[in-house]
């Protein structure tokens, strides 16, 4: 029997299962897919929020900035890609710069630091490309951009390594409460625990909706996005965000941390949570909102559209509570809920030690991680590097520098990605220009070697997403 | 640090850096080292298994893996130096050397120190994010060049059932390629009102297997959660807007891009190298230099050709300029400089400049037009309002890259520093 | 009065070939095309170009072609014949790898060097 079952493999489970590999307690972690961070956590704005947005009665108000600061800390720790950008609301007219006070009061109150209002000429000598109707912005500076599934990765990494168990392509049927804690129903097979926490997303209402009274409906949002080129060089260096208005939340413009520019997202209520198709119309619409914030917008520069569905609710807030005996939801969790997470982790904690959990930490736990990354080893020092660890001198992803070593390693840390995608969200293959085009069919060959797999066993990224289908010369025609 | 000084690095051993390597040699250099980021030599001609190739260059009818082949035996004994499975990284120009930053396993980061520099890397495809296609992402969604390197050197298949958007030559070849393995090939969609791949290809890989190619008409929605499950094609308008109501469904595992290619010039740029937005590759002048003193272009990252006789020819010209450099014979920057511009019914030309002085008896201007010219019509150069040159043609398309070989003796006609290029009808 | 488009070169003339006139062809640019645009209605015939499997982890397949054009009706036959063939390095470009084609005096034949 485990002690705790965490359901659900996004930020918010894997931030709880870092957290938990603290101390002396059988955590599983189990996850529907075959990886970490493939529901919202891999497809959204990629943000650490300043936290001027939520209402400070809400938990997100409350847990904003300590989360921000807390991913701040944690960065540095789990050496996850990250860039302190600053974020910028921009104001179009004297109705917006009224909501800029708005936010800027709002700010004050959930203890965002270091804020300022700037006017149009200030914002327009901080980022030339914007605008020259914007009168005005909040500028934000405690605020950055992320790789958030790499960070979700880190977190669960560290947690496997320190003694969690993750268990993939383990989805969960039925929850029943047994004397001691539950019995957990899997697709393919059975787990207890003493403790149950749901931390499942866009499917939070219906695994609670196993236990407990129904409280709350996900209404799953669909966001889409762009990702332009970096070679159209750097649009803007913060990340800017329009005010929210009558027409609408508008859509933002940001770096991310390679350097590219994210464009996005709108928002859509959508029947199917797994729905994560882009539309001509929103990728229109968003186009043409963001070139209301950057004119010159050269979306023709576009490397990759994609869409994130966000576990919106009727409730409002995050929902994280004790809902049944020995079950702790972390439901609804919706932005800012990327940069909450680690906060939203402690919480859990205190409710969890509340509850009768005992937590007696352990003598030795390390809570960092290093990566090496080719592209940022000085030049001088690559020689060096290379003549010691041989396979960081073979280029595979040409758009990216991600060299053959940085692969082998990705493949072999605790959590062994299965497919191009799993070493795209751990080596950075395949984020080109040429989406993998080309060092696609390498990648595939060096996970097939490095996993002993045939190369028809590799996907493209979730179960069944089989990119090839057999060999040539097998007689079908 | 490892130093070694070398005449001339050529970037690439595909088709276009073996044939300037051997011109090289052949015109005077014997420092020469060949840098290839794959493991064999030969390039995209290696997957390219269908025959087709030489038939300009050496008269005869070539696959791919012969055409390169060809090039390979004549490096035997040349003395050329030959290092696979090595990627640049990093180029540094001044005014005496060129600095190749180099990677791999074998020797590690190497600056390698070269008078001059060929830059024969070649191309990548366009992907469906560059033409924004939506839908979902499942896997089957293939470049059609990436599949050709799945289906023909590993002996993957990668689909039974497949759609392919854009008739260039790669999706064509793809489709015989792909039913003659097994697949059935449903369709192959063309946005443009006319197909951009040469007519022997629509014939022998379309009209052979009976696939239907719907012009003006393109994919504007692919859907499947795990792999492709089926695909919305449309017909466009002349704004190439889909046209609602046009809506066919398809039911295909996968989907074949044949959408472009797009010259690699990352490297080229970073370098400084000055890059035509018309074809993606490198300013060049009459000598396939770049903007950069010493750094020459050549082949598909100069720009795209349709046919591997053009770039061999192509690059053994840059060949020729780059020993020519090395050996102190450069060009003067002085006298007569002409810019050739490109008049709305001509996309682009390479060289874009001309110093007249370095012509010697001719100088041949690749073009390519930017409509179908279905009657006899020429393609006229003109200095102001007087035609220096004009050259016949029968039929002229996109997909089919034209040249124009003017002799010196007109270029010295030219009074202004402007030389228009245009196509007239007859 | 039929239509063609020449596929010899890439040219690609557009032949008209006139059955009622024993088949006589107009529109081309070269003899080539005059008997393409012939043969073409009366036995239409295609090089083919495929793989066969190699015994090498490297190189798993290797290029192969007819030596000369078969019947453009015997194409899926011909392809068939490749199924069954394996081969093992030293390959040299025209080593023989089916010979006589249906009959049709044409082989196929390795297009690439492959080493052990």
């Amino acid at each position: 029997m485990f002690d705790v079952a965490i359901i659900g493999a996004g930020v918010s489970g894997s931030a709880l299962a870092y957290e938990l590999s603290r101390f002396h307690l059988d955590v599983v972690v189990l996850e529907k897919e075959n990886d970490v961070a493939l529901g919202a956590s891999r497809a959204n704005t990629a943000i650490v929020h300043g936290g001027y947005d939520p209402s400070p009665d809400t938990l997100m108000g409350r847990f904003n900035v300590d989360g921000a600061r807390m991913c701040m800390e944690l960065v540095d720790r789990l050496d996850v890609e990250f860039r302190k950008t600053g974020s910028l609301i921009v104001a179009f007219d004297e109705e917006d710069m009224k909501e800029v006070r708005v936010l800027y009061d709002r700010g004050l109150r959930n203890g965002v630091p270091s804020m300022e209002i700037l006017d149009g000429k200030e914002v327009c000598r901080r980022e030339p490309n914007l605008s020259k109707e914007i009168i005005g912005a909040l500028w934000v500076p405690e605020s950055g951009v992320i790789n958030p599934w790499e960070f979700t990765l880190a977190l669960m990494e560290v947690a496997v390594r320190e003694g969690v168990e993750l268990r993939l392509c383990e989805k969960v049927i039925s929850l029943k409460k047994r004397d001691e804690g539950y019995l957990v129903e899997t697709e393919r097979g059975m787990y207890t625990a003493r403790y149950v926490v749901n931390a499942t997303g866009v499917h939070s209402d219906e695994v609670h909706n196993m236990v407990a009274e129904q409280a709350f409906n996900i209404h799953p949002t669909r966001g889409q996005y762009y990702l332009l080129d970096r070679s159209i060089g750097e649009v803007v260096k913060s990340v800017i965000f329009q005010c929210p208005s009558p027409l609408g939340k508008g859509v933002l413009v940001s770096p991310t941390i390679h350097y590219n520019t994210l464009v996005g997202p709108d928002s859509e209520v959508i029947e199917d949570c797994e729905n994560t198709s882009t539309t001509r119309e929103a990728l229109d619409d968003i186009a043409r909102q963001a070139k209301r914030s950057v004119p010159s917008l050269q979306l023709g520069s576009n490397i990759r559209n994609f869409a994130g569905v966000r576990a919106n609710s009727d409730y409002g807030d995050f929902y994280i509570k004790m809902s049944a005996p020995h079950f702790l939801d972390i439901a609804a969790i919706k932005s800012p809920g990327l940069t909450c997470a680690p906060r939203i982790a402690t919480y859990a904690i205190e409710l969890l030690r509340e509850a009768g959990l005992d937590f007696k930490e352990k003598e030795a736990w390390d809570g960092t991680r290093r990566v090496v990354r080719f592209k940022e080893i000085p030049e001088e020092e690559r020689e060096v590097f290379i003549r010691e660890h041989p396979l960081y001198g073979r280029v595979i992803c040409r758009c990216e520098t991600i060299t053959e070593g940085e692969i082998v390693e990705a493949i072999h840390r605790p959590i062994t990605p299965v497919s191009l995608d799993g070493i795209k969200r751990r080596a950075g293959t395949g984020m080109g220009r040429c989406q993998s085009g080309f060092c696609g069919p390498r990648v595939q060959e060096i996970l097939a070697r490095e996993t002993g797999k045939a190369p028809e066993d590799i996907l493209q990224d979730k179960e069944g997403s089989h990119i090839l289908i057999g060999d040539t010369k097998e007689g079908r025609v | 640090m490892a130093r070694q000084d070398y005449e001339l690095i050529v970037i690439g051993a595909g088709p276009a850096g073996l044939a300037a390597a051997l011109s090289a040699k052949e015109h005077g250099l014997s420092r020469i080292l060949v840098l290839e980021r794959d493991t064999e030599l030969g390039g995209i001609l290696n997957q390219c298994i269908h025959n087709g190739f030489g038939l300009h260059y050496f008269n005869e009818e070539l696959t791919g893996p012969e055409y390169a082949g060809r090039f390979i035996d004549q490096l035997d004994g040349s003395g050329i130096e030959i290092v696979c499975d090595t990627m640049v990284i990093r180029l540094e120009n001044s005014d005496d050397w060129r600095i190749v930053h180099a990677m791999s396993v074998e020797k590690g980061y190497q600056r390698l120190k070269c008078r001059a520099v060929i830059l024969a890397m070649g191309c990548r495809e366009r992907t469906r994010f560059a033409i924004q296609i939506p839908g979902s992402r499942p896997a089957g969604i293939f470049n059609a060049g990436t599949a050709q390197r799945y289906v023909n050197i590993e002996g993957k298949m990668v689909g039974r059932r497949v759609i392919i958007l854009g008739s260039g030559d790669i999706g064509l070849i793809m489709a015989r390629r792909m039913t003659l393995e097994g697949a059935k090939v449903l369709a192959c969609v063309e946005l443009l009102p006319y197909s951009g791949g040469l007519n022997r290809n629509i014939v022998q890989c379309l009209h052979d297997f009976d696939i239907p190619l719907y012009l003006s008409h393109t994919i504007t929605n692919i859907e499947g959660k795990k792999r492709v499950q089926r695909v919305t094609v449309q017909q466009v308008d002349e704004n190439r807007r889909p046209i609602p109501g046009t809506e066919m469904y398809y039911d295909v595992d996968t989907v074949l891009l044949s959408v472009g290619l797009i010259p690699e010039n990352e490297l080229s740029s970073e370098a400084g190298v000055k890059i035509d937005r018309r074809t993606s590759g490198p300013f060049v002048y009459e000598n396939l230099e770049t903007s950069e003193k010493g750094i020459f272009a050549c082949g598909n990252v100069l720009h795209v050709h349709d046919l591997v006789d053009y770039v061999t020819e192509e690059s053994q010209a840059a060949g020729k300029a780059a020993a020519a450099f090395v050996l102190g014979d450069a060009p003067a920057d002085s006298g007569h400089v002409i810019e050739i511009k490109t008049e709305p019914t001509v996309s682009y030309t390479v060289p874009q400049t001309v110093r007249v002085n370095e012509v010697e008896r001719s100088l041949r201007i690749f073009l390519r037009v930017n409509k179908i010219w279905e009657e006899t019509s020429y393609i006229v150069f003109r200095d102001g309002d007087n035609v220096i040159a004009r050259f016949k043609r029968d039929y002229m398309a996109p997909g089919e890259m034209e040249n124009a070989n003017i002799p010196r003796v007109l270029l010295d006609r030219v009074k202004g520093n402007t030389l228009r290029v245009l196509i007239e009808e007859a | 009065m039929k239509t063609l488009i020449c596929i010899v070169c890439p040219r690609g003339c557009h032949l008209n070939i006139d059955e009622e006139n024993d088949y006589k062809v107009t529109g081309h640019h070269c003899e080539k095309g005059e008997t393409y645009g012939r043969n073409e209605l009366l036995h239409p015939v295609r090089v083919v170009t495929s793989t066969v499997k190699v015994n090498s982890d490297i190189h798993p397949r290797c290029p192969v072609k007819t030596d000369q054009s078969i019947p453009k009706d015997d194409v899926f036959h011909a392809m068939k014949l490749l199924d069954s063939v394996l081969l093992t390095p030293p390959i040299r470009r025209g080593d023989i790898v089916v010979e006589n084609i249906a009959d049709s005096g044409a082989h196929f034949v390795a297009t690439r060097d492959l080493d052990t």
